[in-house]
């Protein structure tokens, strides 16, 4: 059971989160903006390398597919911790990539985030355009579809999918904190992220300010992919303007 | 237009396939026929260039079609295919359409008319921007056919366009296959295991049976002169064995079979062992010692009907003559001259309507 204090702990943690959220807090805006930054950046950059490496690993028979599948897959689960000791040791002043002093910076955090979320948007693109009918397929190539031509309209075709895919990818990203940490350092101002700050507050008995941060970031996760949703409802919006005005 | 030689393709060691000889001529509709399974489709499919023969040439306008994927592209882009079951993608109905003329690199304004013009052909004008997929299972495949015939292809390839639709839509399918044909000269070249599908639509018709191309003929030729029993079965004749030829004068032939003889047309020499076709729409049947039994009809034989069965207006009856003979005539007719199973009858099978072929088994 939980006692007085814990509750009382919640009670206030909510009425804050209210307080900071309602008066706009400086502070609190800084941390989610740069939260909603770095993560959507991470999305935006994996997406550009999961999509054509997926379809390029989909439409492609080659030696070793199926274990190259199961290495993504078994990349889901990397943990946190491990990606930010990696990218760490690359990137720290005496690793390989030392000399763009990526380390500590939005930028290192963004490597960082990209490294995590390209596995499961790449291995869930491969889902998706496994998902498509092989009878699409042949009816494109049919139709007198070069190559690139049908690998554009099935990746088209499984823009559903892959809206998921993004949207899980942006979850992941924005809900971790080992590479945010270890990368970022969580220096105030500069790469404090919402998880990061929930942490440091979590550690130093400030439970009010981190039950506001959480409900922040699923208010910040909830917009995305609100707004995610509506650009891909658009794009199927727009195509169906294209269809209205071919009618005679 | 189209020439097959020496045509053979293998899936996974097994030969779907055989040996296949074929030319199909510009402007006419030809039609696979067969069981399914035969290889009607996979024929279709290595035509259509989707698939590469294992062995053999396919030849477009005296062309090889052979070469790498650019050139088969080419070639592809003067053809197109509706499916078995269509698919369409999940957008509207007018850019389903539109994708042929889309990846040719058509411009807009030309894609749009065209659209417009196919959509209006196959009757769903109304529809440009419906979403594809909430569309019924005939209006889709009116849709792969809109889509097929907007890039004007000399050569349309359909893969039994009217299989899972209802009459009223089959219907509808056929008169714009031979609409397109009549108005565009577009060569068809159709697969269908409905043989009376294959005997309305098409000029020529050739049976696959087990991947091999065994028959090429008119309709006439193939309901009424089938190349040897298993097409006879397939396109509903039963086979007469036993037969032997014990005179034939110029072309005019008496054959026994068991204690009966029939007199046919065929230049098979006396001696020689044969199988006969006769198909049931033309043996009559009347009731045995009746008037209508007395007629010119060489062939008559008085049997027993053992067995009756219902085909939509009609009545396929076995009767058992010393061997069996099939009849099919009207429900009517049945009613008519009483008849029943039990009832002894006269079979009447004029000379002309047997068929003869040696029996090589």
């Amino acid at each position: 059971m939980w006692g007085n204090k814990e509750l009382d702990e919640i009670t206030q943690g909510i009425a804050e989160a209210f307080n900071l959220i309602v008066t706009l807090n400086p502070d609190m805006l800084e941390i989610a903006a740069l939260s909603l930054y770095i993560s959507l950046a991470a999305t935006l950059l994996a997406t550009l390398i999961a999509i054509p490496v997926g379809a390029l690993i989909h439409f492609n028979e080659f030696r070793g597919k199926r274990l190259l599948l199961i290495a993504i897959q078994t990349l889901y689960s990397v943990p946190t911790v491990v990606v930010g000791l990696v990218i760490y040791l690359l990137i720290s002043k005496s690793g390989p990539l030392g000399m763009f002093g990526l380390l500590f910076t939005p930028s290192g955090m963004i490597l960082g985030q990209t490294v995590l979320i390209v596995p499961i948007i790449t291995g869930l693109v491969i889902s998706a355009l496994s998902g498509i009918d092989r009878s699409i397929n042949d009816t494109l190539v049919s139709l007198g579809a070069t190559h690139l031509q049908k690998v554009a309209e099935i990746i088209r075709e499984a823009r559903f999918a892959i809206l998921s895919a993004v949207v899980l990818g942006f979850g992941r990203a924005i809900a971790e904190v080992g590479v945010a940490m270890m990368i970022g350092g969580n220096i105030r101002g500069h790469t404090r992220v919402l998880t990061t700050a929930i942490t440091l507050e979590t550690g130093m008995g400030g439970f009010g300010m981190s039950i506001a941060l959480g409900i922040i970031l699923l208010i910040v996760a909830l917009i995305v992919v609100i707004a995610l949703n509506i650009i891909t409802a658009g794009l199927t919006d727009d195509m169906q303007k294209i269809a209205g005005g071919s009618r005679g | 237009m189209i020439r097959i030689e020496n045509l053979t393709k293998k899936f996974s060691g097994s030969e779907t396939i055989k040996t296949t000889d074929l030319e199909i001529r510009a402007g006419e509709i030809f039609t696979f026929i067969g069981p399914s399974g035969s290889g009607k489709t996979t024929l279709l499919r290595l035509i259509d260039l989707l698939d590469r023969p294992t062995t053999g040439t396919i030849r477009f306008d005296g062309q090889d079609t052979g070469g790498n994927e650019d050139e088969r592209l080419a070639f592809r882009r003067r053809m197109a295919m509706v499916f078995q079951k269509p698919a369409v993608l999940n957008t509207s109905v007018a850019e389903n359409v539109s994708f042929g003329l889309k990846f040719r690199g058509v411009p807009d304004e030309e894609m749009q008319k065209r659209v417009s013009a196919a959509l209006g052909l196959v009757g769903l004008a109304d529809f440009a921007s419906r979403r594809a997929v909430t569309l019924s299972g005939g209006e889709m495949q009116r849709v792969a056919l809109a889509r097929a015939i907007v890039t004007e292809p000399e050569v349309l390839l359909l893969d039994e366009p009217t299989a899972n639709l209802d009459p009223v839509s089959s219907d509808l399918i056929e008169n714009l296959i031979r609409r397109i044909n009549r108005t565009f000269k577009t060569t068809i070249i159709m697969s269908t295991h409905d043989m009376l599908q294959g005997q309305r639509l098409a000029d020529r018709i050739g049976v696959v049976m087990n991947g091999r191309l065994v028959q090429v003929g008119t309709a006439e030729e193939i309901f009424y002169q089938p190349a040897g029993r298993e097409i006879a079965h397939f396109v509903g004749i039963d086979a007469i064995t036993g037969g032997v030829v014990t005179e034939n004068t110029g072309g005019h032939a008496l054959i026994r079979v068991k204690d009966l003889c029939f007199e046919a047309l065929t230049k098979l020499p006396a001696g020689q062992q044969v199988i006969m076709y006769i198909r049931p729409e033309e043996v009559t049947v009347s009731p045995a010692g009746s008037l209508s039994a007395r007629t010119s009809v060489r062939n008559q034989l008085t049997g027993r009907i053992t067995k009756m069965v219902p085909s939509g207006p009609f009545i396929r009856m076995n009767i058992d003559c010393g061997i069996p003979i099939t009849a099919l005539i009207t429900r009517r007719s049945c009613t008519e001259l009483g008849l029943g199973a039990g009832t002894m009858v006269v079979a009447g099978v004029k000379a002309t309507a047997v068929h003869v072929l040696p029996n090589e088994g």
